[in-house]
């Protein structure tokens, strides 16, 4: 029964501490899908954001510092695309795919200039903080005494709950994207731009400017994922760092039907699958190669099975031609 | 899903640069050029010199006989493949991103009956190829059934796969009939049977020429064949332009699909299949995607997605990886070269619709000077 708990304990955790990479990745997948520009460059510019965070992370030790200027980095990388996508009217897909190349060539070379030849960074010696410890450590002590036994250290809350910041963060900005979108002008004007961009643009909505800026938003996003990556599930980049999350993220988006709050019950089933993993594999002698593909195989079993048919934004995909 | 234009339009006529800047051909050299620019401009950023270090890579390239062999043979082969089953795709209309997974079942097929099986070589190489062939097909026929069955996402499907490819591979190679050795992380050696190498060809190859490229150029052909003169191309090329008109026009969409992921799904595989017979004889685990698979979309985007261009496009990588292992700078500019060759190529309407504006207005220019 304790150990059940505590596996419990750990698969939760784990689930917490994997959702939000893919969370910030797939509420930036989000503001860029609504608009009608397809990104499938999500997973080049979260690895940028991994590698910046890295980086900078071991450099000023300063953790948030580090994190947002993942999160330009990944804004960055997105105005590229933008600019392809919108100004150039390219190919959304190739463009995307031409993002992904780059990121991970531009990362890795990057990095062997400024760790002596090595692809992966030096350990960041800051991490994110863990959030919940200031907190639960006042509410052990000065809680009474039935409420302070769960708060105390390695009880079953502090194992689940007290895990890093961008955790939180994460959650959070899931309501603030959700607001944006349904209850701001701007999210009226993107819904619209997304869904047709001409009766956006009769009605004097600037469709290429509010495409600009959802697309450098999305990599906003994806860069503080692959952040959070680097700056709180583990403490270093390597190449293989990101493997697959972005479009892990994407997947979840077209799960949740477009819509952040369906997105983010995405996010935490794949995570959930990864939190499983580690559970399984350090428990019994199944391969841990098969349980690797757990999240995989999730992912298109979902897409199967929940989803069909899901409603894509109309304009999804296609550049807008103002004079035609 | 090429975004390019492949008829002229007919007004144009005067500059001899808009009659240059309207086919595809130029604007994917302007984008080699471009890339290979930026790569200098990251080659100075690190400091190093660009010179130098393109003389390097020219001459790493063309340096010998063995090294070209090795640039064009040994690397170039696998890249013509992947690369012909991302351009088949896209001229149907589908963007084959599965080309990895497809790539990496061929392998481990190639490596289970090369190993496994024991055969003389005139009928054990064919099996192989056949198995090879055959898991590409059936991996890519797992996409089309579930793209058609259950309308899911093929490109999210198709990354999935390409991932449970890598692990199902990293599974087989450390079961214990496959694996070298307790400890190993590499598999055993396919049987002397199955090897396609061409040995005592000539001592001045590498010695890892192999009857791949062969195979690969026969791919090219075929593949220009079906799609430019049957009619299963013809319809293929159909449901790629407009799927809607091809529907109406009572071509069997759905039909048209599957193919079109069949036979990319086996030209990818033949690729990992080939690879394996003729220059690894085994499959180690990976630790990150081989990339194969993926940077086949960069040569069936260098090439217009045309097949013969494939060809050229696939000796040029090739040569580019094999220049870039041998390189004083870090090979990742290889990779930077190519990203940004292929963002050219994804906006170069724009830059040919600029030039065209700026020669449209020096004929005006020329026209108004008396």
């Amino acid at each position: 029964m304790q150990q059940m708990i505590r596996d419990i304990a750990v698969i939760l955790n784990a689930t917490l501490m994997y959702t939000p990479p893919l969370l910030f990745a797939a509420l930036g997948s989000c503001f860029s899908e609504k608009c009608g520009v397809v990104n499938i460059g999500i997973e080049g510019m979260m690895t940028i954001g991994a590698f910046v965070g890295a980086a900078a992370g071991y450099y000023t030790g300063n953790p948030w510092l580090s994190f947002l200027l993942a999160g330009v980095a990944g804004g960055l990388l997105a105005l590229f695309h933008a600019f392809a996508c919108i100004t150039c009217r390219a190919n959304q897909t190739i463009s995307g795919t031409a993002i992904n190349f780059l990121s991970s060539g531009v990362s890795v070379f990057v990095c062997r200039l400024l760790f002596s030849g090595n692809t992966e960074t030096i350990p960041v010696s800051n991490k994110l903080p863990l959030f919940l410890s200031g907190l639960f450590s006042w509410c052990a002590e000065h809680l009474p005494a039935p409420l302070a036994g769960l708060f105390r250290p390695n009880g079953f809350l502090d194992n689940v709950f007290n895990t890093y910041a961008s955790t939180y963060l994460a959650f959070l900005a899931v309501p603030i994207v959700w607001y944006v979108f349904y209850r701001t002008q701007f999210g009226l004007r993107l819904r619209a731009v997304g869904e047709y961009p001409r009766a956006a643009d009769t009605l004097g909505i600037h469709v290429a400017g509010v495409r600009y800026i959802c697309v450098i938003l999305s990599g906003i996003l994806a860069g503080l994922g692959g952040a959070s990556l680097t700056l709180a599930t583990v403490s270093a980049f390597r190449p293989s760092i990101v493997l697959g999350q972005g479009f892990i993220a994407m997947a979840s988006v077209i799960f949740g039907r477009f819509r952040p709050q369906g997105a983010m019950l995405g996010c935490i089933l794949f995570a959930f699958c990864s939190g499983l993993r580690v559970i399984v594999g350090s428990n019994t002698s199944i391969s841990v190669n098969l349980i690797s593909m757990i999240p995989y195989v999730a992912t298109i079993l979902c897409l199967v099975l929940f989803v069909g048919k899901s409603q894509i934004p109309a304009a999804s995909g296609l550049p807008y031609e103002k004079s035609k | 899903m090429s975004s390019k234009k492949s008829s002229a339009p007919s007004t144009l006529g005067r500059s001899f640069w808009q009659r240059v800047l309207f086919h595809n051909m130029s604007d994917t050299l302007l984008a080699i050029v471009l890339g290979f620019l930026m790569g200098a401009l990251a080659l100075v950023i690190a400091g190093y010199s660009p010179l130098t270090a393109y003389g390097k890579l020219f001459s790493v390239i063309f340096g010998s006989p063995r090294n070209m062999s090795y640039s064009f043979i040994e690397f170039a082969s696998p890249y013509i493949l992947t690369g012909l089953s991302v351009a088949f795709s896209f001229k149907t209309g589908i963007f084959n991103i599965g080309a990895e997974g497809q790539y990496v079942v061929g392998s481990v097929a190639a490596l289970l009956v090369g190993y496994f099986i024991h055969a003389p070589a005139f009928i054990h190489i064919p099996l192989c190829i056949f198995a090879a062939i055959l898991a590409g097909v059936l991996w890519g026929a797992l996409v089309g059934i579930l793209k058609l069955r259950f309308g899911t996402n093929e490109i999210l499907c198709m990354i999935m796969f390409n991932w449970i490819a890598y692990y199902l591979s990293n599974y087989i190679v450390n079961l214990r009939p496959v694996l070298s050795a307790p400890g190993k992380t590499w598999s055993h050696t396919i049987q002397d049977t199955a090897k396609i190498t061409i040995s005592g060809w000539s001592s001045l190859l590498s010695n890892k020429v192999h009857a791949g490229i062969f195979l690969a150029l026969a791919a090219a052909l075929a593949v220009y064949y079906i799609l430019y003169k049957t009619t299963l191309g013809f319809r293929l090329k159909a449901v790629g332009h407009n799927i809607n008109g091809a529907k109406f026009a009572g071509i069997p969409t759905e039909k048209a699909t599957m193919i079109t992921l069949m036979i990319s799904g086996g030209l990818a595989s033949l690729a990992g299949g080939l690879q394996v017979l003729g220059v690894t004889y085994k499959i180690s685990q990976f630790a990150g995607q081989e990339g194969y698979g993926f940077q086949g979309i960069t040569v069936a985007l260098i090439a217009s997605s045309h097949p013969l261009g494939v060809i050229l496009a696939g000796l040029f990588y090739g040569a580019m990886k094999f220049g870039g292992t041998r390189f004083d700078a870090p090979s990742e500019i290889v990779d930077i070269i190519m990203g940004c060759i292929v963002f050219f190529i994804a906006i170069s309407g724009l830059i040919r619709a600029n030039i065209q504006r700026l020669a449209e207005r020096r004929d005006k220019h020329a026209a108004n000077d008396p």
